[in-house]
């Protein structure tokens, strides 16, 4: 086999994602493309070959149900679905619990849903004991797809339009990158067993293979293959009796981690029980090395017993039928990631793309949002998630791989609560405080690898002395990974001040050759808001895609003419790095300075009073100036000082360096102590602090999906210079006084948390906004409402909410109701708009 | 009511690259899987049809380390009741050391009421194909033997076992006790049930060392022929071929006109 000499653009794969990628491209007008992969057609042997091939659609993360959705209609376009129905049933009654969650996903991402009773399954799914289970989640739209036959259908309208090469039984055995004069890697040639292929983009969508062939390229894709077990036992003479793939629903075994799934006369079973198996894509064997294919490994029975007991239990007359025999089994290779998330989008190796560790139910839709990804710089879906520019240094390691998804497979059907942190591969990062934190009992949360103090023990007397001010919480899971300390530190930071270790934030500084105007070029054309500015000003400013979605919100310090200092959060710091590196003027420079500075803020009423003290500047509100910054010296050691607030208090960011900040840092708490100052955590700074200022936030209300318009983020003038999104910003804006928005985002707060059995309960967020009496509510995009922000708002008494609603009912003091659990709570609208709840004037900031 | 002892090994599954460990002692089945060979399979059926059919006892054997006792598991999880493991590195046994273990057990069991008047193996083994260790083992013990059944019954006294050979089908009846080796192809050997494999994960496997030292295999190391080159014949394309399919179907006894 001989592969074509140059291509535009050459997909490594004809799995799922690979097929669905020349498909979209195709679609899209992109021409000159060539298909590889190293296995025969139609199934070449990676993780496609075995799926299982159903599709439940709820996930409570909304970028992959949308993914999911989008996939769906493919399918179903292409004649390859076939409806069942999906149950996910319930041993527990800590299971019902996350099913109602579930219903509040299903409702917020407008998916047909319901809760049932074992009597339901039963009448559905006859052959199952109903007395095993207490009740389940019925979601009608659940299928199956034939997802060999779909790749098919896809490559060969590619094929069709005449613009596809496809070249298969060639292997990968590397890729050429050259530097170019900007510094900038590029990929150039793929080589393979079957000659070079030239080529400007590359996409690596190879599934478990996928780091191997990242390698090449020296970029690091960090997903690990990991074996699924499964087993299919037959003839089963219950289904013997109806013709086709699938009569029956499939059925989520969710407190066993496994799922019966019917194919013809056999039921599948499929675990998530069993220890985590994980393999180096280096270990896989060849076509030729494999008794079945390289991703259907030896079955390990011992691994599988405890599952078939289980298994047994709930179907015991179908799986113990007459004649009924375990026919097939495998240890099935799939791909798994430190996050549980894709691995999209382009490396820092220019050209050159990943669309790795996608699951069927996502696939169609995954090629569909990287194909317009690449072709137009944006997604219909935002899957900024799933963008492979998130990871860290040390999420690169493949250890660090290995150690997150031993963790986590075990929780594919687990349940997970939205603040839960993972225990392994911790510490990787501490701020020079760690050692004073820890002896202030700091309750450690992990941000982009940093160990961060959530909340502080030592503060726990002040949750006496606030008492009921603290909004305790009576529920395990609406407490669990939550502390009644972090409402007590947020009030005494309101009363005093408090002094929050910021060393997470993402530091980078752009710079350019004096008089070249390189800098300011490059962050005029990323950032929305005027960068323009003197120096020493300080600005917020959101940074837009071209679709003038969100790629980020963050801070711009001007610190010489030719010098930008650009503070992002550290969870998505390394994204908007690169967005930044990529959007460089020719002459300008990035240089992350993450690991040289730390950032500690000091925040409160007395907070002037405390730098007052321990430096001679002038730190007065006439002398130092909100948005602004400045050098000075204080406790002995050089600051550079940030006059902002993301908390609502007067105050300061105070920037330093790794070696002088721990001698800072005690120098805020000593001083502090004597106006009442304590160390305050995130739980502050991210949630209660922002949600009573209605402070927004990147992935929470910010996101590609979201215009500024509809954050309520519009300053009354567009500044002249270009920037990325200002075309799409500008039309936005025309539309909003031309035919209102489409959506708002507003604040909400709960007006009684009281449940039917008496328990106060608070929201977590991601929950429905409904009408008062329960009604579904639906946006100028035809989106339902949820939560995209709850947390106590400890200064005002209330829970509060933040949600983007229909543009007709975001009035102020109208009545909705949040589904929590299933269960209807009355909440009022507090504000449609950026206005704060909390000190609406911004007084405290002067 | 017969008791019978079924002989397996734990050998690599087969794929078509075959795989050798790095001493060149064996084949490796670290991608392929293990398994007990074809031959082992339908002994295996064999021996839970006899004993299904007489009322007696199915053990099954094998000598190798603990990993073997997956192959135990799996013929118990497929109609036998009781299963043996002689502890041992199998790689050091040849075929002799084999059939003294095997004739070791026969004896103990004898001793301890446990008659096997019917031994089945396989014909022979997959991965070092000595087609020896019946025999020896017949030997051994004093006991007739039949190479290469496909079928066994057992009638009264007597065990009847159908050999096919290049002339039609020799059938042998022979007194019990004795020893027979079983080739592919006679009876098609169930998978496990899922009652049957939860009943033998239950099962307590009967461990014991070897009777005496071996002698070894006596194997310098394995060699992989040269890798075939692929010789593929195109027919041609689209319904044009149909001929020259039809013409190889038939060549190939699938078709006949």
């Amino acid at each position: 086999m001989s592969v074509p000499t140059s291509a535009r653009c050459v997909v490594i794969g004809a799995g799922i994602v690979g097929n669905s990628l020349v498909h979209h491209l195709a679609e899209l007008g992109w021409t000159d493309i060539v298909q590889i992969d190293k296995g025969p057609l139609p199934n070449p042997g990676g993780s496609t070959g075995h799926a299982s091939n159903f599709i439940f659609l709820t996930d409570h993360s909304r970028e992959i149900t949308d993914l999911t959705l989008d996939s769906v209609r493919q399918y179903q376009e292409m004649g390859v679905f076939t409806e069942s129905g999906g149950f996910e049933v319930a041993r527990t009654e800590e299971r019902m619990e996350e099913l109602r969650r579930r219903m509040s996903s299903a409702k917020a991402w407008g998916i047909e849903a319901e809760l049932v009773s074992p009597d339901f399954v039963q009448e559905k799914v006859p052959f199952l004991d109903k007395d095993q289970i207490i009740g389940a989640f019925w979601q009608p739209g659940v299928g199956v797809v034939d997802s060999l036959r779909a790749g098919t259908i896809m490559r060969e309208r590619a094929l069709e339009k005449g613009v596809l090469t496809v070249v298969p039984n060639v292997e990968v055995t590397d890729l050429e990158v050259t530097t170019g004069p900007d510094g900038k890697e590029r990929v150039t040639t793929v080589r393979t067993t079957g000659g070079d292929i030239e080529a400007e983009t590359v996409v690596i969508a190879c599934g478990v293979w996928s780091p191997k062939i990242g390698d090449m390229a020296g970029v690091s894709i960090p997903l690990t293959p990991a074996v699924h077990q499964m087993i299919s036992v037959g003839p089963c003479p219950q289904l013997a009796e109806h013709d086709g793939e699938i009569t029956f629903p499939i059925v989520r075994d969710m407190d066993t981690f496994c799922y019966e799934r019917q194919h013809g006369m056999d039921m599948e079973v499929g675990s998530y029980a069993h220890r985590a198996i994980l393999m180096e894509p280096e270990d896989i064997p060849t076509i030729e090395q494999s008794r079945l294919s390289p991703t259907e490994l030896p079955f390990t029975s011992d691994d599988f017993d405890p599952q078939l007991e289980q298994a047994y239990e709930l179907m015991p007359e179908l799986l113990g039928a007459e004649g009924a025999e375990m026919r097939y089994a495998i240890n099935g290779l799939l791909s798994l990631t430190c996050d549980g998330l894709p691995i999209l989008g382009e490396s820092h190796v220019k050209g050159l793309w990943t669309a790795s560790a996608v699951w069927i139910k996502e696939g169609p839709g995954v090629g569909r949002a990287v194909a317009e990804w690449m072709t137009q710089g944006w997604s219909e879906i935002d899957i900024s998630h799933s963008d492979i520019a998130r990871f860290h240094p040390h999420q690169m390691r493949r250890e660090h791989t290995r150690l997150r998804t031993t963790e986590s497979f075990i929780k594919t059907y687990g349940i997970i609560h939205p603040a839960e942190q993972y225990e392994s591969d911790r510490g990787q990062r501490t701020s020079p405080m760690h050692e004073s934190q820890q002896k202030l009992g700091a309750f450690f949360f992990e941000t982009a690898g940093w160990e961060r103090p959530h909340w502080y023990e030592s503060n726990a007397p002040l949750v006496e002395q606030y008492g009921d001010a603290v909004m305790p919480r009576e529920h395990e899971w609406d407490s669990r990974w939550w502390s009644p300390i972090i409402n007590a530190e947020h009030l005494r930071m309101r009363e005093a001040a408090g002094v929050i270790d910021l060393s997470a934030f993402q530091i980078l500084d752009i710079e350019s050759p004096a008089g070249s105007g390189a800098a300011l070029a490059s962050v005029q054309q990323t950032c929305v808001a005027q960068c323009d500015v003197a120096v020493g000003k300080v600005v917020y400013t959101p940074v837009l895609d071209a679709h003038g979605g969100f790629r980020s919100d963050l801070t711009v310090m001007r610190l010489g003419d030719d010098h930008f200092r650009v503070v992002t959060g550290g969870a998505h710091g390394m994204a908007d790095r690169q967005w930044f590196e990529d959007h460089l003027a020719d002459g300008a420079t990035l240089t992350d300075r993450t690991d040289e500075v730390s950032t500690i803020g000091l925040w409160g009423p007395r907070a002037r009073d405390i730098l007052a003290s321990l430096t001679d500047a002038d730190v007065s509100d006439e002398g130092f100036g909100f948005l602004t910054c400045r050098e000075l010296t204080a406790a002995g050691v050089t600051v550079l000082a940030s006059r902002i607030s993301y908390v609502g208090e007067l105050g300061w960011e105070l920037y330093v360096s790794m070696d002088d900040a721990a001698t800072l840092w005690e120098a805020l708490l000593d001083t502090g102590d004597t106006h009442g100052t304590v160390p305050v955590g995130i739980g502050v700074y991210g949630t209660t602090g922002r949600i009573e200022k209605g402070y927004r936030a990147y992935g929470a209300e910010l996101d590609g999906e979201r215009t500024i318009v509809e954050a309520g983020m519009q300053r009354p003038k567009v500044k002249a210079a270009d920037f990325v999104g200002k075309e799409a910003y500008l039309a936005q804006r025309e539309a909003l006084s031309s035919s209102g928005p489409k959506a708002v985002l507003c604040t909400l707060t709960v007006e009684d948390h009281t449940s039917a059995s008496g328990m106060k309960r608070y929201m977590l967020g991601g929950e429905p906004v409904l009408t008062r009496d329960g009604g579904t509510l639906t946006d100028g995009h035809g989106h339902h409402p949820y939560v995209t922000t709850a947390g106590s708002a400890p200064s005002l008494g209330k829970h509060v909410l933040l949600a983007y609603l229909p543009p007709e009912e975001a009035r102020i003091g109208n009545e909705l109701a949040v589904s929590y659990m299933e269960e209807l709570y009355p909440v009022v609208v507090g504000s449609v708009d950026a206005t704060p709840l909390f000190d609406p004037a911004n007084e405290r900031l002067r | 009511m017969t008791g019978v002892l079924v002989c397996v090994k734990r050998v690599p599954d087969s794929s078509s690259e075959v795989v050798l460990t790095d001493d060149a002692q064996a084949v490796d089945g670290r991608f392929a899987g293990f398994t007990m060979s074809p031959h082992e399979e339908c002994a295996v059926e064999l021996a839970v049809q006899v004993t299904g059919a007489t009322g007696g006892e199915a053990t099954v054997l094998t000598l190798g380390d603990a990993d073997a006792v997956e192959q135990l598991r799996s013929a118990l999880a497929v109609g036998c009741q009781a299963a043996t493991l002689v502890t041992a590195d199998a790689s050091s046994y040849g075929p002799a050391d084999v059939a003294r273990e095997i004739a070791a057990v026969v004896r103990d069991h004898a001793a301890a009421g446990r008659a096997h008047e019917l031994v089945l193996l396989g014909n022979d083994a997959a991965d070092s194909g000595d087609f020896q260790v019946g025999i020896r083992l017949a030997y051994e013990l004093g006991r007739p033997v039949v190479n290469g059944a496909r079928v066994v019954s057992v009638d009264g006294d007597t065990v009847v076992a159908r050999v096919e050979g290049p002339d039609g089908t020799e059938t042998y009846r022979v007194p019990l006790p004795a020893v027979v080796t079983i080739r592919e192809g006679g009876v098609e050997p169930r998978y496990p049930s899922v009652p049957g494999r939860m009943k033998a994960k239950k099962v307590e496997v009967e461990e014991r060392g070897p009777s005496a030292e071996p002698t070894g295999p006596k194997r310098v190391k394995l060699l992989l022929p040269p890798p075939v080159p692929s010789n593929v014949q195109v027919l041609g394309t689209g319904a044009a071929a149909a001929p020259a399919v039809v013409d190889l179907f038939e060549e190939l006894g699938v078709l006949t006109r």
